[in-house]
């Protein structure tokens, strides 16, 4: 399934040419694996954001296995397999509560795109006939209530919304307290952007957490971390962080197009097993994809 | 003597090792450098072969630390020509010293910095556009900035140019009423789902803004531009046209640290639309290691200028390359390190060494001067190693004591001396041994001792002074087989006089002594 993800990438692609060409074209089958190949691969893996250690993995077993021997569509499958296998294979649809609503918490770093991701879901879930309710936790930064207002707006879904200021898990327990009162499907708790390193923040997004269940039992159903796709390293020190103190289920990677190609969830599979559920790729509300593992590494390779 | 270049035989050379912390992702750099190194120590000199290895490891940390790969090439490059030919030293370890190869580097590369923000033109308030993608920040620094300029006694006012994020005006309405700086937005019309409708376009609105700045007495206006969530999205005409028509002093880049190696490219893109003239790192909070400062920089030769350490508005910090380059190193305790070795370096420099060296051929080597080449020693490696390597020194060093602690115990005895007496040794007499002694906490035939080996070293060294080299490398085997075959024999002096005594002088020496 190669849909908008697939295009958006294409077209970023092909605006940056000459910056960053993919993987594919250095698979001609014309040249040979030696120094010059080896360093030209490394380059591009490195570009996307793959990060030292995945690269030199990669890069080594080729010099292994493939070292003076043709660069051609033996070489391009293994590389492009063993990416591929680095992403597993979970199941990437959010889980939906038997009976009651549904809750899925949303967290990440500031400017990561929490507020949009969360509009983006809710429109989806509100064309598929869901009954929608955000909760607007991000009582912190200036203005973060109003954004979501307005987005609720656009969308037609519920909102429910404090003073600034306010304990975000007494907002957290007034959605779910709405939510089961008007017998919503869906409810989406957006909170105050992060950094992973800010202990006691991080002991407030834990408190929410705490608040959804006792409100809901198993809730929260989904717990997402949205990571910004231009992100490098340091986006796998964030999912071990949030994925710990959210009990992650998944992660929803925005910004992503041609240029910021994303890379890290190669480490971040890795080091936490979090698997990428959705993928925003635009600034419209429809602009919302499930992650597709072949698409994403078919778009590193062109 | 002693020091001509030669820092051979290794063993254990002390080490600043910093704490490992488990659980970090990123090993300790300098842990990984000492590793490659180990092989390096006490070799002469860095050669290009020789740290290949340990310039992987630092490419590994820069990349790590989202350094844009090119630029991680560049920066290898230059730092090899810069370490390739420097002398070992021994009281560093390798990795260390190559580590400040890299940090001085690294600082040269981000420097300098200027933080002043534009001082106001006589007709109009001074003009600062920010710009960058979406959720870098802009908003939020655009108040910093205001506080910023408001608390160096400026009269700032912020301007709401981002008509596109939802909400945005309204975050820069309240930031301003936070710190009690005046906004000027233009919200238009809202229609039932939000969007903003009609209403001035961003450009409008600047041009408005500088006029009502310049007619409420501000000198200085900060403009939020709107960003977008690619680089090749963003309406770089809209911006371009601000800044045709505002005419913006400076322009900053406002730019998260935990981008990756992206960071270029928008980086670039900006700089190609509206030539910036400074770029404000934010989001440095966090543990993001920062690389994208050093890529931006050498992308597009823009200086750094603030870092934003938090979300509170009073968050804003000055640049400083030098903290920078200690966290893309990921390095805690790196200052003192990189102290210790510019200390070392300088201390036992050629130049420092040739002056030594002359003072021995002219003979005028005194005490200050032995106690500076105990200094020396002392910084260059662990004194058991160099010990026989000092002619006459093995001698001086009781068997069974620790020599570090030997050559503090002679320090003290030379520290316990007058100027004078360091300078001119001869003069010291009986009454001034005891107060040498008393002064060192040593008893005077310790002091006595000392005296007579520090001559025999002087004669044997003004002697070796005019040896060629080979010479000089039998005679100090020589020496130090002379002190293996007698550990810790004390040597019986009988001072200088040349010849030996004679009875009557020998009980002259008495009836002194007594007296």
């Amino acid at each position: 399934m190669l849909g908008a993800l697939w295009r958006k990438l294409k077209a970023g692609l092909a605006r940056t040419r000459d910056l960053f060409a993919g993987i594919a074209g250095l698979f001609t089958g014309k040249g040979r694996v030696d120094e010059n190949f080896i360093k030209e691969l490394e380059r591009r893996l490195l570009a996307a954001d793959l990060g030292a250690g995945p690269t030199a993995e990669l890069v080594d077993q080729v010099k292994r296995d493939f070292r003076d021997r043709e660069a051609g569509e033996d070489l391009k499958s293994m590389v492009r397999e063993k990416l591929r296998q680095m992403l597993g294979d979970d199941d990437r649809s959010l889980r939906i509560a038997a009976s009651g609503p549904t809750v899925i918490l949303v967290a990440g770093v500031n400017g990561s795109g929490k507020t949009t991701t969360i509009a983006k879901l809710a429109s989806l879930f509100h064309r598929n006939g869901k009954k929608v309710v955000v909760a607007a936790c991000d009582t912190f930064r200036a203005a973060a209530v109003e954004q979501l207002g307005i987005w609720a707006d656009r969308i037609g879904c519920d909102i429910v919304r404090a003073q600034h200021g306010t304990d975000p898990a007494s907002v957290a327990h007034d959605a779910c307290e709405k939510a089961k009162a008007r017998g919503a499907d869906i409810v989406i708790v957006d909170t105050a952007g992060r950094l992973h390193t800010q202990t006691h923040l991080m002991k407030e997004l834990e408190k929410i957490q705490r608040v959804l269940g006792k409100q809901i039992p198993g809730a929260p159903h989904e717990a997402l971390m949205v990571l910004d796709a231009t992100n490098g390293q340091n986006a796998i020190a964030q999912a071990e962080q949030f994925g710990k103190v959210i009990g992650g289920t998944g992660i929803v990677l925005t910004k992503l197009d041609g240029t910021a190609k994303g890379g890290a969830i190669f480490s971040i599979k890795a080091r936490t097993g979090l698997p990428v559920k959705y993928v925003g790729v635009g600034e419209t509300i429809e602009d919302l994809e499930p992650f597709d593992a072949d698409a994403f590494v078919a778009a590193l390779f062109d | 003597m002693i020091c001509s270049g030669r820092y051979e035989g290794s063993r254990g050379a002390l080490r600043l090792s910093l704490p490992f912390v488990p659980g970090t992702m990123f090993e300790s750099l300098q842990q990984t450098l000492g590793e490659a190194l180990k092989r390096l120590r006490g070799r002469g000199r860095l050669t290009e072969a020789n740290i290949r290895d340990a310039m992987q490891d630092v490419r590994r940390a820069l990349l790590d630390a989202d350094v844009h790969h090119q630029v991680v090439e560049t920066f290898l490059t230059r730092v090899t020509e810069k370490s390739v030919g420097q002398t070992v030293l021994r009281s560093i370890d390798p990795g260390e010293q190559i580590l400040k190869c890299v940090y001085d580097e690294l600082v040269a590369l981000m420097g300098p910095v200027d933080t002043a923000l534009p001082a106001a033109r006589k007709d109009r308030p001074a003009i600062v556009m920010l710009c960058g993608l979406q959720g870098q920040g802009k908003t939020t620094t655009a108040g910093k900035l205001a506080l910023t300029a408001k608390q160096a006694g400026r009269k700032p006012m912020l301007v709401a140019a981002d008509l596109q994020r939802p909400a945005a005006m309204e975050q820069l309405r309240l930031l301003g009423e936070q710190i009690d700086v005046p906004v000027y937005l233009e919200l238009g019309q809202i229609d039932a789902s939000g969007n903003r409708i009609g209403g001035p376009g961003a450009v409008e609105i600047c041009k408005t803004a500088l006029a009502r700045a310049r007619d409420r007495g501000c000198d200085l206006i900060i403009l939020d531009t709107a960003g977008r969530l690619h680089v090749a999205e963003m309406p770089m005409e809209e911006l371009r046209q601000i800044d045709r028509v505002v005419g913006p002093d400076h322009v900053y880049l406002v730019c998260d640290a935990l981008t990756g190696q992206d960071a270029v490219n928008s980086a670039q893109a900006f700089n190609e639309a509206l030539e910036l003239n400074g770029v404000i790192l934010t989001k440095m909070d966090g543990d993001a290691r920062g690389g994208a400062a050093l890529s931006i920089k050498e992308v597009t030769r823009v200086p750094i200028k603030f870092l934003g350490m938090g979300e509170k508005l009073d968050r804003l910090e000055e640049f400083r390359p030098e903290g920078m380059a200690q966290r893309i190193l990921g390095q805690g305790d790196i200052l003192s390190l990189i102290d210790k070795v510019s200390r070392v370096q300088s201390e036992i420099s050629d130049e420092e060494r040739e002056k030594q060296q002359k003072k021995l051929e002219e003979g005028s080597f005194n005490l200050n001067d032995f106690r500076k080449q105990l200094d020396m020693l002392k910084k260059m490696g662990p004194a058991k190693d160099l010990i026989n390597s000092m002619p006459g020194m093995s001698q001086l060093m009781p068997a069974g004591q620790d020599p570090e602690q030997s050559i503090r115990r002679i320090q003290g005895i030379i520290d316990s001396m007058t100027r004078r007496e360091r300078a001119d040794p001869d003069e010291i007499d009986y009454d001034r041994r005891l107060r040498i002694a008393r002064g060192s906490g040593t008893r005077a035939e310790e002091v006595k001792q000392l005296l007579t080996q520090f001559e025999m070293m002087r004669n044997v060294m003004r002697a070796m002074a005019k040896m060629s080299m080979l010479e000089r490398i039998k005679m100090m085997s020589g020496m130090s087989k002379m002190g293996a075959f007698m550990p810790g024999a004390k040597i019986v002096s009988k001072g200088d006089t040349g010849h030996r005594k004679s009875p009557r002088e020998r009980a002259e020496d008495r009836k002194k002594k007594k007296r």
